[in-house]
């Protein structure tokens, strides 16, 4: 009786490993969802002298879009960016990760500017705050002021029309 | 061309282990012997058509043949011969050639130097190796074919990896597969068995220097990546639990119990289901280690593929294989029971013991492994690291330790309590008294390296006891002449894990390392060395820049001085960074240096020391294993064989078979 | 459809930026923090050793030069130096990024088998084999019954 452990034992791991084929061991889920998004206070990148912070976003459905100059898959991404500000659904603001303020500036002159405002995050502490791993990232926020959604790497028009636009009129109400 | 005819050998070798498989082991249920006499010509023709095979690649290689996708995407026209050669194994369709031509040569041995084994066990044996060529061969032929052409073919080639142009990374493969591949010699003997019902243990003794033989150059491959990584990616680790790391691993631990078990079963035709069960297990370890390196199933630096779709097909193939193997394990093994019984008390007992403490240890090797894959099913994410890994690995691994000594001192078939403790407390008290009185020479009392080095001890002092009394009341010359090489091998292998486990223990425990910013001149003193920064230089190399900071280091207790030199190497062609520490090896000790980054225009630079005491044993602990898996392999019953049982062939032959 | 396959590839590009920074293709980046303590330097040693780079492959923040791993390296070393204990910086990073990040796994409900399973198994087949060892003992007694009072009618003299 026993002999027929091993053997079932084997059947339960090559299930397990058959499930494992599906899934993508580099993407990683945030633990931020449904929690307070962090508390921010940075200048504004086109008007230094004017600060934004998160309450200043309290009370509206928002978008936050981690990019960066650097980044070769933003530039893919950023036409999809620019698709749902078309909308006028929502306000997004862009948070440029670990990137410099001119090399921002020629970036968003080049391929055009969707956001609402726009942040510097040079040494990456506001992305630690947020759970940033790479770029890009997307966050919805809520009325709340609380993470709803977050979408990890570049925003495809799948993803856009399929989950975040969604997440989004959901959240509006 | 020659990739053409790489490509056409490799479908012809995929014929023959068709034939291979088929023919043999029908032949074999069936009664005719003419097919069971095509296992060994089906064996060595499919051996020379896969030699032909890789020989076209290496070929390819040393031809520059960029018109070849897998030549052009790890070799260039700069690459030294040594690593266009090494090259040919370094990414994954070339490495599953190599693969598929250590099976063949494995095959082409056992078929070879296989004249006492019976002609129809030696047919399935042969069989069920030609069935699991036919499955990788069938998968680099459909999947990951390395002559596969690149239209229009570059004038120059890629690099080869630069952490993979290195001798000891080089070698650290093949020494590897031949173990791993070779583990399937036991398998098929098991499996013939199995399919036999054949009650004796005969085929144990004709797996075991086959097994033994893999076992060591496992060992030797796992001990080259461990130093490897040591000394060239320079966090001071030499193991971390990888999933490729555990995927070497866990075949050895069942390699060993499977030694053991062997060892067991031949000598005493007892626990043949356990070593069936674990000859199964060994093998099916390989298997699920080529799924993990190539699937994409877990995240690991080694991985040497991320591709689901291999994966599927070397899942499927698991399936059939593993799942067949257990499935057949499950219905035949309970005829294996044998009459005997063990006490509890007895050399029987503890080796049983040994095998249940190194397959759950495997087990919990490979729950930590595929953990994530569970928790990632559920819907969260969790990583399992090395705290997890040492924490439950010395846990089980510490009463094995001390039953390692137990073993060698207690008696076959039955022993009492009494005489066991008689001859027991000696050793003990020695390990612990001497254990004690070295724990008081190091820097500071730590509890868990008194234990270790008490373990490894009485892992010693029980070794030497058995060699005493091996060799009591014979003049030296006669006992050592008397002695088969087998002992010797046990004697080496337990000795091996003693200084493995001093190497451990005291790295892990006394280790001292620092990252510091020092200028031109600075000296920092670290466990008795002074170390002197004296500047860096730069000079141009042939396809790198290179920075070598130099260093002067002396000892505070005497008159030792070594200038170390550690690199920092910028390669011009992708732009990117390596780092070559300086070490000045010791048997005590390694001291080792690496660059960071400069920190100022003044000359200052970020600096990496490290201390690691008695780290050199744990490579010497392998290749002292390693080589008492030689010298049981080696023994001359084995080679007796052929001699005194050709006369028995005869009989064995005209009894067919079910 | 075109653009889709860029994303795609470009999500991997974005990927592979990430993991050629890592030890893969380099060296475990080297700073000089100063530390308050000998024992303070300890802790920063043990915590990046147990804290995983995110954007490497299977690697620690100690042994990454990942430019993920050097600031989570430098708010390490910033968090140590305001006074906070390693427990209270492995749940910030956890906070932050999941259990993903901690090398150990926290023992909790879904790590319970995780933990306790390699010994609950050990104990469970220890005590499987002391069991059938008892189990072949009290088989063997009334054997060896049966065999003395063999002998003793075997020993008697035969009548006829």
């Amino acid at each position: 009786m026993r002999f027929i452990l091993p053997l079932g034992a084997f059947i339960l791991m090559v299930g397990l490993l058959g499930f494992g084929l599906t899934l993508d061991p580099k993407k990683i889920p945030s633990p931020l969802i449904g929690k307070p998004a962090p508390e921010f206070s940075l200048n504004k990148l086109y008007a230094p002298n004017e600060m934004l912070s998160k309450k200043d976003l309290l009370g509206q459905v928002w978008v936050l879009n981690v990019w960066a100059s650097w980044c070769v898959s933003c530039r893919a991404e950023h036409v999809f960016i620019t698709d749902l500000a078309s909308r006028n659904l929502v306000k997004i603001v862009g948070l440029d990760y670990k990137d410099q303020p001119e090399d921002a500036r020629r970036w968003l002159k080049q391929f055009g500017n969707p956001y609402s405002a726009s942040l510097m995050d040079i040494d990456g502490r506001v992305g630690i705050d947020w759970g940033v791993y790479g770029v890009p990232e997307t966050f919805v926020i809520g009325k709340d002021g609380n993470i709803k959604y977050k979408h990890i790497g570049p925003v495809t028009k799948e993803s856009l029309e399929e989950e975040v636009i969604p997440v989004i009129k959901a959240l509006l109400g | 061309m020659i990739p053409e005819i790489g490509n056409f050998a490799l479908i012809i070798a995929l014929f023959l282990s068709v034939v291979q498989t088929v023919f043999p082991l029908a032949g074999a249920s069936l009664g005719i012997s003419r097919w069971v006499a095509l296992a060994k010509p089906a064996a060595l023709t499919q051996l020379l058509f896969v030699a032909i095979s890789y020989a076209c690649l290496t070929w390819a290689f040393l031809q520059h043949d960029f018109s070849v996708l897998y030549v052009a995407s790890n070799s260039n026209t700069e690459l030294p011969i040594i690593y266009l050669i090494s090259g040919v194994w370094g990414a994954h369709e070339g490495s599953l050639l190599l693969w598929v031509l250590i099976l063949a040569l494995w095959t082409g041995a056992v078929a070879t130097f296989s004249a006492n084994v019976p002609p129809v066990m030696r047919a399935r044996v042969l069989g069920v190796m030609g069935f699991v060529s036919f499955g990788f061969l069938l998968f680099i032929l459909l999947t990951s074919n390395p002559f596969d052409r690149l239209f229009p073919a570059v004038l120059e080639g890629r690099d080869l990896n630069p952490l993979l142009q290195d001798v000891g990374l080089a070698i650290h493969p093949p020494m590897l597969y031949i173990g791993y591949v070779g583990f399937s010699v036991a398998f098929a003997f098991s499996i013939a068995a199995l399919i036999s019902g054949q009650v004796d243990s005969a085929w144990a003794r004709w797996a075991r220097p086959w097994t033994n033989i893999a076992w060591l150059f496992l060992t030797i491959g796992i001990a080259l990546g461990s130093w490897w990584a040591y000394y060239e990616l320079g966090w001071g680790g030499w193991w971390f639990w990888d999933p490729v790391e555990n995927a070497s691993f866990m075949p050895w631990l069942m390699g060993t119990a499977l030694m053991h078990s062997l060892a067991i079963t031949e000598k005493r035709g007892t626990f043949k289901a356990w070593t069936a069960l674990l000859a199964i297990f060994a093998f099916s370890l390989s298997l699920l280690g080529t799924f993990l390196v190539r699937s994409g199933v877990l995240t690991s630096v080694h991985a040497f593929a991320s591709d689901p779709d291999r994966g599927v097909f070397i899942l499927a193939f698991l399936v059939i294989v593993v799942g067949g193997s257990l499935a057949l394990y499950s219905w035949r093994a309970p005829s294996l029971k044998s009459a005997a019984q063990t006490n509890l008390l007895s050399r029987e007992m503890a080796l049983l013991f040994n095998n249940i403490f190194l397959t759950v240890a495997t087990a919990a090797i490979l729950l930590g492994t595929l953990y994530p894959i569970a928790i990632d099913a559920m819907g969260s994410k969790i990583s399992v690291g090395p705290p997890y890994f040492n924490f439950v690995f010395l846990s089980i691994t510490a009463p094995l330790g001390i039953l390692i000594g137990i073993g060698m001192l207690i008696r076959w078939r039955k022993d009492t309590t009494q005489n066991l403790f008689s001859r027991v407390k000696y050793p003990a008290i020695a390990a612990l008294i001497v254990a004690f009185l070295i724990s008081l020479t190091l820097p500071q009392w730590i509890w868990s390296a008194f234990a270790g080095l008490a373990m490894s001890l009485w892992i010693g002092v029980t070794a030497v006891i058995a060699v005493h009394e091996r060799f009591k009341g014979k003049p030296i010359m006669v006992g050592l002449r008397a002695t088969p090489s087998g002992f010797y091998g046990m004697i080496l292998g337990h000795i091996g894990i003693a200084v493995f486990i001093v190497g451990i223990t005291l790295t892990s425990l006394y280790s001292q390392e620092k990252d510091l910013r020092m200028a031109p001149g600075d000296i920092y003193s670290i466990a008795g060395y002074n170390f002197q920064f004296n500047g860096v230089k730069k000079e141009d190399i042939k396809n790198y820049v290179s920075t070598r900071g130099h260093f002067t280091v002396t000892s505070q207790a005497d008159d030792f001085r070594v200038e170390l030199t550690p690199e920092k190497r910028i390669y011009r062609v992708q732009q990117s960074p390596m780092t070559e520490a300086a070490i000045d090896a010791g048997f005590t000790r390694d001291l080792f240096i690496a660059l960071g980054e400069p920190l100022d225009d003044k000359g200052s630079w970020a600096i990496r020391i490290y201390y690691k005491p008695f780290i050199r044993w744990i490579w010497l602990g392998a290749i002292i294993m390693a080589l008492g898996g030689f010298f049981a392999a080696s023994d001359r019953r084995y080679r007796q064989e052929s001699r005194s049982t050709k006369g028995k062939k005869l009989e064995l032959n005209s009894g067919v078979v079910v | 459809m075109l653009i889709k396959n860029i994303l795609i590839r470009q999500w991997r590009l974005f990927l592979i930026a990430g993991l050629l920074a890592c030890s893969g293709l380099s060296f475990a980046s080297v700073e000089s923090y100063q530390f308050k303590s000998p024992q303070m330097e300890a802790e920063y040693n043990q915590l990046i050793g147990e804290l995983r780079c995110l954007v490497c492959q299977n690697q620690n923040l100690s042994g990454s030069n990942a430019d993920l791993a050097k600031d989570l390296r430098r708010q390490t070393h910033e968090l140590l130096m305001e006074g906070n204990s390693p427990d209270q910086i492995a749940d910030y990073m956890v906070a932050r990024y999941g259990d993903f990040v901690l090398y150990r796994p926290p023992l909790q409900n879904n790590t319970l088998l995780l933990w306790l399973g390699p010994f609950v198994l050990l104990l469970v087949v220890i005590v499987l084999v002391f069991v059938k060892m008892r189990k072949k003992q009290v088989l063997v007694a009334p054997d060896q019954a049966a065999m003395k009072k063999a002998k003793q009618l075997l020993s008697e003299p035969q009548e006829k």
